[in-house]
């Protein structure tokens, strides 16, 4: 415990010596969350620090071992870490999908060789990752994916086509699930490839949404070559890495809104918007909602620490983690729900520096997604009936 | 451990079957002395009481955990009042004499304590009007108290007055140390819809010494919420092992009962209701653990992470009564079956020290809007 506490100093003297004022500040678009790889042009000098230091220190991925670029804390020390960024209101240096699914998939799956060549690059934010998994056909049924890949001896040619893809625009390279036989039951005949970006045969078309950006797109591969080193795990046992990962995704997604620096409370923009009465909000109705909502918010971060504690020590169920998706989810658009109703008409501006390009109201559309990706909530709501409570014929 | 312990000690000596015995057969108790005695000698009497006391000087977690356990089976006890709400206000505010006096009692089970504050239905400690005079050595009560925790058999009350200000206002409140058999003081047992105890209590001109002042007078509004605080987390615990019993046994259910041939757990309309609550009560188990170990550890600052596990546990546990009601179909209707009890109970604890609604306006003002 001693130890842990001058950790915790040290931890908080070296953040605050070393965290620049502005990453300090709450995020206020999309680039001020650094993604890192190839094409990432740092929106600040302080951003292209923030994310050097942090990186030299092993600190964007805290708990990865340190030969492969992490910072080998233990899980208290990244718990104590991540409080004190909090505490100090430091943007994280470093998002990514690297770091949040194909990360720790490559630390359980993959082999050495792939483990020193490409978490460092992610540790670093050298390399940007994107997601091949649900295709146009293949939406919550997974499993039913048609994009293939034939073996060619050395190499596998891969045709076929992904949807959804998050950032594969802004991408360097994908980890892609993929059918190596085709005459296997669906779940037994995938395979979890890597390939760049960048190979002969790839191309991407951005999908515009009802927020009016593009955080998502198609993309499309044409006989694309693929190095069989580049196979992760074994052939044709893609799905478990699968569904490992994706448990990766449903907490990061049930995270979401629960990180970060900090956010102007509903309450404070009310009380701009609506006005007070007495120190109470003149509007009672959106009061009582936002006081609700405030009681499950705290009580479902209560709840993040407490299964991550317990994933850590092997106690939680490994279904826990669509609970966390399906509520945090739910929980982030009722957030921005209240956020657009609070806002009134002010949120209701789509451009103009003012509502910084419709900040309120394009997160309020884009958090639509947030129980449609990654397995929509009437998904974890199946797995969670099935794994958990054990229910029949589900 | 602890956990353990208490679950297989109350399943045995205080299953449902306990409390059914005791709503049939009513005495003028209303809980079971010999059990009472037997949760002293195994310590829960004292659980919160120093050591020097006699106690066993333990946490509000360890509490948490006995009071989870109580829920699970519904068994009427004075551990709520005595042990926790009044144990509290004793432990952190009374004066050595007090303190000899009264914890080394209700560590052995010699005696019932309670707090009497609420004077309206609906909970609100600062609107307290019940008030005190001067008089010759000391004060008298006038004013009377409702809802009540063991009010009808409670040998020490600890009373909320009103002795400057006026009612609506936390300053000028002052806690008393009266008597259960003072003179003036009338009880009346009130039965209540979940075969648990309470009381009305009316103060006519009650005399109470000098030296019954519990704290400072005038400033007795942060002992006041220090003991509610304590006894919110408590009954949050309860709800939280009541919703999980009704809701264990509304899954047993589902994968149980057939209809149209087939298992109704198999129908997705119900699958996807079992699996919301399972992931509101996973949200009123943190909200609970966070809050007792908050009471532990800074028990001055508990007070909003208390209230926001109030009010989880409070809806939470409504819901998985509701939901246990329905999905039993028409059994859960019947007096026979046991959901009722359940949801009997879960109305009661929802309302005690603050419903959902108190609490989230608290939180509300607390974060200033």
């Amino acid at each position: 415990m001693a130890d842990l506490e001058t950790f915790r100093k040290e931890t908080r003297a070296w953040l605050e010596a070393n965290c620049p004022a502005e990453m300090r500040q709450p995020p206020e678009s999309e680039e001020d969350t650094c993604w890192g790889g190839r094409k990432w042009v740092f929106k600040s000098e302080a951003q292209r620090v923030w994310l050097e230091r942090m990186a030299a220190k092993g600190w964007t991925v805290p708990e990865w071992p340190r030969q492969y670029g992490g910072g080998g804390l233990s899980h208290e020390e990244a718990k104590i870490l991540r409080e004190e960024m909090r505490a100090l209101g430091c943007r994280s240096p470093l998002d990514s999908f690297g770091i949040w699914m194909l990360g720790p998939a490559l630390l359980k799956y993959g082999n050495e060789q792939q483990k020193r060549e490409h978490l460092p690059k992610i540790a670093r934010g050298e390399i940007r990752w994107c997601q091949g998994y649900s295709e146009p056909g293949s939406g919550s049924d997974l499993a039913s994916l048609q994009t293939r890949a034939e073996d060619r001896g050395d190499y596998f040619v891969v045709n076929g086509s992904k949807i959804w893809t998050s950032y594969a625009d802004k991408a360097d390279w994908i980890f892609c699930l993929v059918r190596t036989d085709p005459k296997a039951p669906k779940h037994e005949g995938i395979s979890f490839v890597l390939f760049d970006m960048e190979s002969p045969g790839v191309s991407t078309s951005p999908i515009t949404l009802i927020s009016g950006k593009s955080p998502f797109c198609q993309t499309f591969f044409e006989d694309v070559q693929v190095l069989k080193a580049n196979l992760v795990g074994q052939l044709n046992k893609g799905w478990e890495i699968a569904k490992f990962l994706l448990t990766h995704e449903r907490e990061m997604i049930g995270g979401m809104g629960m990180t970060g620096g900090r956010h102007r409370s509903l309450g404070e923009v009310a009380a701009d918007t609506v006005g007070t009465e007495d120190g109470r909000l003149a509007d009672p109705v959106l009061r009582a909602q936002i006081a609700s909502f405030e009681v499950d918010s705290w009580a479902f971060a209560l709840t993040l620490d407490r299964v991550g504690d317990l994933f850590k020590t092997g106690q939680a169920h490994p279904a826990v983690s669509s609970m966390l998706k399906y509520y945090g989810a739910e929980l982030n658009k009722r957030r921005l729900e209240l956020m657009v109703a609070a806002g009134g008409s002010e949120a209701l501006e789509w451009e103009g520096p003012r509502s910084r390009d419709g900040f309120t109201v394009r997160s309020w559309l884009r958090s639509k997604a947030n129980s449609i990706e990654g397995g929509t909530s009437e998904i974890q709501l199946n797995i969670i009936a099935k794994r958990i409570l054990n229910l029949p014929g589900a | 451990m602890l956990r353990d312990n208490a679950r297989s000690f109350l399943s045995k000596n205080a299953p449902i079957a306990h409390l059914r015995q005791l709503r049939d057969t009513p005495d003028s108790v209303g809980f079971s002395r010999k059990l009472w005695k037997e949760f002293a000698e195994m310590g829960w009497a004292g659980i919160l009481v120093p050591p020097d006391y006699d106690g066993l000087g333990l946490g509000y977690v360890e509490a948490g955990v006995v009071m989870e356990e109580l829920g699970h089976t519904l068994t009427p006890s004075p551990l709520l009042a005595t042990s926790v709400v009044a144990a509290t206000a004793l432990v952190r505010s009374g004066s050595e004499a007090q303190k000899k006096a009264f914890l080394p009692r209700i560590a052995a089970g010699d005696l019932i304590a309670t707090l009497a504050i609420d004077e309206a239905a609906k909970h609100r400690p600062e609107k307290t009007a019940l008030k005190a005079s001067n008089k010759a050595n000391g004060f008298v009560l006038s004013g009377a108290k409702t809802f009540v925790i063991d009010g009808h058999v409670a040998d020490l009350i600890i009373v909320g007055v009103r002795t400057s200000g006026s009612p609506g206002e936390e300053r000028g409140l002052t806690l008393f140390l009266v008597d259960g058999k003072a003179k003036g003081l009338k009880v009346e047992r009130t039965s209540m819809v979940d075969a648990h105890n309470s009381a009305r209590l009316e103060f006519d001109n009650v005399a109470v010494a000098a030296d019954a002042i519990l704290g400072t007078p005038g400033q007795g509004w942060k002992t006041l919420e220090g003991a509610l605080n304590a006894g919110r987390a408590a009954i949050a615990a309860e709800l939280l092992g009541a919703a999980d019993e009704i809701f264990a046994r509304t899954v047993t259910y589902l994968r149980e009962r057939k209809q149209f041939g087939k298992l109704i757990g198999e129908f997705q309309a119900l699958q996807h209701r079992a699996a919301h609550l399972y992931c509101e009560l996973e949200l009123a188990r943190s909200a609970v653990l966070k809050a007792l170990q908050t009471l532990d550890e800074s028990f001055e600052n508990a007070g909003a992470v208390v209230s926001m596990a109030k009010a989880k546990a409070g809806s939470v546990a409504t819901l998985a009564v509701q939901e246990g009601v329905q999905m039993h179909g028409g059994i859960g209707m019947t007096d026979e079956f046991d959901a009722g009890l359940f949801m009997k109970r879960v109305r009661v604890g929802q309302e005690l020290f603050g419903d959902a609604n108190f609490h989230a306006d608290k939180l509300a003002r607390l974060n200033h809007y």
